[in-house]
């Protein structure tokens, strides 16, 4: 199965979901908000207590339902609310991330960026760029789910 | 591989005889002399159908989950390597270790009897080692190989004659036993070098294989929950068979993940495949990646350090990292 | 199947102006389980919550969405809405439609649709949500402060004034700490001990307030409102019931050679001692390794003339628990002895001291009697060279990244205090940067300069060495751009202050965590100072950082302001979005445990009961008076026994599901 053949090229907006932490980056994501700074629409979040509540499979199935990319959001290192969580989340990450690389997904499409409760700008920014890296890539079809697709 | 076996059985009994334990996991030959499963021995049961060769890779350790749970004490009998899977279960609390005698045994490395049917040897009626050579009678006569080329692939990466875990050892420890040598992560590498589309379609034409047996789940020491969270309907994610591509992908890169920092390398995975998927190989990575980033870990070598996805640093490497080093650019 | 009513905000014009939200609600009210939605302006004022209260009323309604602002901004205040409706407050969700999409699109249509999508996912998120309470726990009405220092009794003074027991356990035979220890204290120049020893006889007299001196922390269990703590009491081998500390003992000891601790080392005390005149509790104690009768069993002097008949050398340790609503650290720090620093001679010049060795030279209860006299042959000095910096702000392994802040000060004191006893004494200060900030500080620091002719060098000492015992100092003046070799009597070095040793294993006793210098971390560094990120343990002086004795003052009182406004609650409410393991799935691994950073996972053997399978074995337990509810272990489980109530990984994956549908 040939799965990264050049299909026409028609408009593509990707969907991405971003995982935030709670008292980090989705308060770094309400002060975006609050800043009127723009990020595109075809980004949504869910909110996490901790970036270490997020599970692997978590990941995967966004993927499986669709997701064109996957951004997890977290204090910064030393920063956590729990103290510790972000620096399990970094392991975690890291490895899964490789994981899928050696895999063959494209490893632009997961992402780990570490946002602050006022970092409003970073997040914005943050958003911007992951959207444009997956609008680039172009559809997830290596991982997609087949039953998805109408 | 006789003298140890007679060593053994007397060792056994002895044991058996004077009460130390009431049962023994052991090994007895299936159909095929070659198709050696672990058995379940009494005191009653005379070791009568008892067999130890060259196929008895079977790492036993993960049986005494439940072998624990009966009465009385029962022996094990622990190649090297299969000491280290016994030691994480004692780490995470699977085995009750006062319900265990644990008998170290050498080895000299077991057999993998796909490479011998590799090397066109079928029809297989009898097998016997003899020294660096494998001898089998065959339907078509007696046929012999090196035995250094159908030696598993865990025994091609020795972990050494060390046992890191054991009750009482049948034989004193080889001072310095000659390791496999072989690089385990150089598959690991080969497949990092090369393109994310070659890689992938290496992943697909070989995940694609998996018919969801779950032989790889079952025989794994370190996938020993309870009920997987594949069975379990009400994981949300519980799937009897792969109903397309991406299941067959995640069920295997879940399950390597949910034993990254407690798998042992033992490679029991890749050698119960049916359907010969280089599982061993999603595993490997995942220990190639924690070495790498983390600093050497050998998981079941003590039953005390944190695996590395339960430790941290403060220092750890950014999960960046992955898009600036190796392989491809 | 949930009956589900959803609430549209406008917000004024902040959401309605770039969403559609008469559409959202239409849209919403085709998601299953919906059965009533409607859009008002303001949902958050006391006619859009009647709104929400009757809908929940009206439709019997089990679960609510609210599109609105974040859930950081009005989560509580819907909470409370639907709760004063009859209904769980953890049965609401808050889609937020203002922060994360109106605000930030300019789109119509764009937003619109986007608004629809967050409303079906916080749907799809609340069809899975169940009820929960917050559990209760009883507080234990007592206190217990780890350190005796003026941290410890300040804190402790604090927690016994409003009325709760306090206990302070100390390692040392007597409370007081390195205060103590010192002569006079800036910015003021009163005496320490006059300052001190006050609050040390309070803290002794006090009847709320228990001494556990001579004693360690062996063990400490439970979690806030309720820790059981076991206190290992070292023998004294005096009876602390009998012992009058009349001091007769300590007089007729004839292991006399031995170094006294209290005046670091610069001079002797015997086997059997009463560390100094002040100390609290006053009370005899016998070094086993110094004492004779000890060591060969002949001897027994002090017993024979303890009319008390206190002398007891057969007492051993013992273990006491008991149990205490919260925990004061308050283990503050030691200085370095600078031996790794050779190029200032300290291992080879008893001359060459440290500040605290100083500080004890100048005091008139020090082995000097006051009199500024140098170690090495009793003279007085007419030279003194200060090197501060001696460790800190280093970045060799050698060194302290940090400052120890207090140096710059007591170094302008002592320089000060040498200037005003003795003036014909030329006194010489190296430094990097004069750091005095805080109130009268700099004017402190100014007078030595300028009132004293307190001479200051910007440079640091490259090397001190010895002639004709005279001691030879190498520095650099980098201001004037040139080598300085001067001759000196004594050299002070103001050595870097670091964690007192012990608090380490107290840490991980405590599951209390530790910054790379095995500093104390604050729950925040800003906002939370003197509290530890565990719940119950809070932080009083040095422990938690370089502190001077004002500042250490106000956090030890600041803690038990925190432990008093802890202890006057008779139950803690949880936060009810705490972990739980399902028994049924548990390996009892420890992997959860590995990972929680309170330590509120336990691991308990029982009988367990899977669909009529009896089976006795071991399941992990979440105490959730102390979970944080992080989830880190939700993660770390492999077999999905581990959830965390309110983001459940089935709500969070069907979150994900309505996001890709």
């Amino acid at each position: 199965m040939q799965v990264n053949e050049v299909e026409e090229k028609k408009e593509f907006t990707p969907l991405i979901v971003a995982f935030c932490c709670n008292w980090c980056s989705y308060a770094g994501a309400d002060l975006a908000g609050s800043n009127r700074l723009n990020y595109p629409a075809n980004i949504k979040i869910i909110r996490v207590p901790c970036s270490c509540r997020v599970n692997p499979l978590f990941i995967l199935r966004a993927f499986q339902r669709g997701a064109d990319g996957v951004i997890l959001c977290g204090c910064h290192p030393g920063d956590c609310h729990y103290t510790t969580g972000n620096y399990y989340a970094r392991r975690r990450m890291t490895t899964l991330f490789s994981m899928l690389d050696y895999l063959g997904i494209e490893k632009e499409r997961t992402r780990v960026e570490w946002v602050s409760a006022a970092e409003g700008v970073k997040f914005a920014q943050t958003m911007n760029e992951f959207a444009e890296a997956i609008t680039k890539l172009g559809e997830n079809r290596k991982l997609r789910d087949l039953r998805c697709e109408k | 591989m006789r003298e140890i076996r007679e060593l053994l059985v007397k060792k056994i009994n002895e044991l058996l005889e004077n009460g130390t334990v009431n049962r023994v996991i052991g090994w007895k030959a299936g159909d095929f002399c070659y198709d050696v499963t672990p058995a379940v021995y009494t005191k009653e049961d005379n070791l009568c159908d008892f067999l130890f060769d060259g196929f008895c890779g079977a790492n036993q350790s993960k049986y005494l989950i439940n072998e624990t749970k009966e009465e009385g004490k029962v022996l094990v009998l622990l190649k090297p390597c299969d000491s280290y899977s016994f030691n994480q279960l004692i780490k995470e609390h699977r085995i009750d270790k006062e319900k265990v005698y644990a008998l170290g045994i050498p080895c000299s490395g077991m057999l993998d009897i796909n490479k011998m049917k590799e090397q066109g040897i079928t029809g297989i009626l009898n097998i016997t080692e003899d020294g660096d050579k494998v001898k089998a009678e065959t339907l078509y006569g007696t046929k012999e190989c090196d035995r250094k080329d159908v030696l598993l692939e865990r025994c091609l990466c020795c972990k050494g004659s060390k046992h890191v875990a054991y009750d009482e050892l049948l034989v004193p420890e080889a001072e310095e036993k000659e390791l496999g040598g072989a690089d385990r992560f150089s598959k690991v590498a080969e497949l990092e070098a090369m393109t994310p589309q070659e890689r992938f379609d290496f992943w697909r034409t070989e995940l694609s294989k998996c018919i969801r047996c779950n032989a790889c789940r079952n025989v794994c020491p370190a996938c020993s929950c309870r009920t997987c969270v594949f069975d379990n309907a009400a994981s949300g994610v519980a799937a009897k068979v792969n109903a397309d591509t991406f299941e067959e992908n995640m069920f295997h890169i879940i399950r390597a993940w949910h034993v990254a920092g407690r798998c042992t390398d033992c490679g029991e995975c890749s050698r119960v495949c049916p359907q010969n998927i280089p599982l061993q190989l999603l595993n490997r990575k995942f220990i190639k990646d924690m070495n790498e980033l983390y600093g050497e870990f050998q998981a079941g070598e003590d039953s005390e350090t944190k695996g590395p996805l339960t430790a941290f640093t403060k220092e750890d490497a950014e999960p960046g990292i992955i898009y600036t080093r190796g392989g491809d650019r | 199947m949930q009956r589900i009513g959803v609430f549209v905000c406008w917000c004024g014009s902040n959401i309605a102006a770039t969403v559609d939200v008469a559409a959202v609600a239409e849209a919403l009210k085709n998601e299953p389980g919906v059965v009533f939605a409607t859009d008002y302006q303001y949902m958050c004022s006391a006619s859009g919550q009647e709104i929400i209260k009757d809908a929940i009323k009206e439709h019997n309604l089990t679960g609510v969405v609210i599109c609105s602002c974040s859930p950081r901004m009005h989560e509580v205040t819907f909470r409370r809405t639907v709760e004063a409706a009859g209904l769980n407050p953890y049965m609401l969700e808050i889609a937020n439609i203002r922060e994360q999409c109106s605000w930030i699109h300019k789109d119509k249509a764009e937003g619109t649709e986007k608004a629809i999508i967050l409303g079906r996912t916080a749907i799809a998120k609340v069809h899975l949500n169940a009820p929960l309470t917050a559990q209760e726990s009883p507080v234990v009405k007592r206190a217990l402060v780890i350190g005796g220092g003026i941290a410890g009794i300040q804190t402790a003074l604090d927690i016994a004034d409003a009325g709760f027991e306090v206990d302070i356990v100390e390692k040392n035979p007597t409370i007081g700490g390195k205060m103590a220890q010192l002569d006079k204290t800036f910015p003021t120049l009163d005496c320490a001990a006059c300052i001190l020893t006050p609050k040390m006889v309070d803290a002794g007299a006090n009847e709320k307030i228990g001494l556990y001196t001579y004693c360690e922390v062996d063990k400490v269990e439970g979690f806030v409102g309720n820790f059981k703590v076991t206190i290992r009491q070292k023998p004294r081998y005096v009876d602390a019931t009998k012992c009058t500390g009349c001091g007769e003992c300590t007089t007729k000891c004839p292991s006399k050679k031995n170094p006294n601790e209290f005046n670091m080392g610069l001079d002797n005390r015997p086997a059997i001692y009463i560390p100094f005149a002040q100390a609290v509790p006053k009370l005899a104690t016998i070094d086993p390794d110094d004492c004779i009768y000890m060591k060969t069993g002949k001897c027994g002097l002090c017993s024979k003339v303890c009319t008390a008949g206190a002398i007891n050398y057969e007492q051993k340790e013992e273990f006491i628990t008991k149990e205490y609503g919260a925990i004061v650290v308050a283990t503050g720090y030691n200085q370095i002895k600078p031996t790794e620093f050779e190029e200032y001679g300290y291992n080879n010049y008893p001359d060459v001291v440290t500040s605290l060795e100083f500080e004890r030279l100048m005091n008139a209860a020090g082995p000097t009697k006051g009199h500024l006299l140098r170690p090495s042959d009793g003279k007085p000095p007419k030279k003194i060279v200060f090197v501060q910096c001696v460790g800190s702000r280093g970045q060799s392994c050698r060194d302290k990244s940090y400052c120890s802040k207090i140096c710059c000060m007591y170094t302008a004191k002592h320089a000060m205090l040498v200037k005003d006893h003795y003036p014909d004494v030329e006194v010489t200060v190296f430094y990097i940067d004069v750091r005095t900030p805080g109130k009268n500080f700099d004017e402190f620091y100014r007078r030595a300069v300028e009132e004293f002719g307190v001479h200051y060098v910007k440079g640091m000492v490259g090397k001190v060495s010895e002639e004709d015992g005279v001691l030879k100092v190498q520095a650099s003046d980098l201001l004037a751009n040139e080598q300085i070799h001067m001759d000196a009597d004594m050299v002070v070095l103001a050595a870097a202050i670091e964690p007192n040793e012990s608090a380490r294993s107290l840490a991980t006793m405590l599951t209390a965590s530790m910054d790379t210098n095995d500093f104390f971390t604050e729950a925040h560094a800003k906002l939370r100072p003197v509290e530890s990120p565990t719940a119950g343990v809070f932080l009083s002086g040095t422990c938690q950082g370089p502190k001077d004795i004002p500042e250490t003052v106000s956090q030890a009182s600041a803690a038990a302001a925190k432990v008093i406004g802890l202890l006057a609650k008779d139950h803690l409410l949880c936060n009810p979005c705490v972990s739980h393991s399902n028994e049924l799935l548990c390996n009892g691994c420890s992997t959860c445990a590995n990972v929680c950073p309170y330590g509120a996972i336990d691991y308990v053997t029982k009988e367990i009961n899977d669909h009529g399978v009896r089976e006795t074995r071991r399941v992990a337990v979440v105490n959730e008076a102390v979970c944080q509810g992080c989830g880190a272990c939700t993660v770390t489980c492999p077999s999905g026994a581990m959830d965390l109530k309110g983001f459940a990984n089935r709500q969070i994956m069907a979150e994900v599901d309505a996001i890709c549908r």
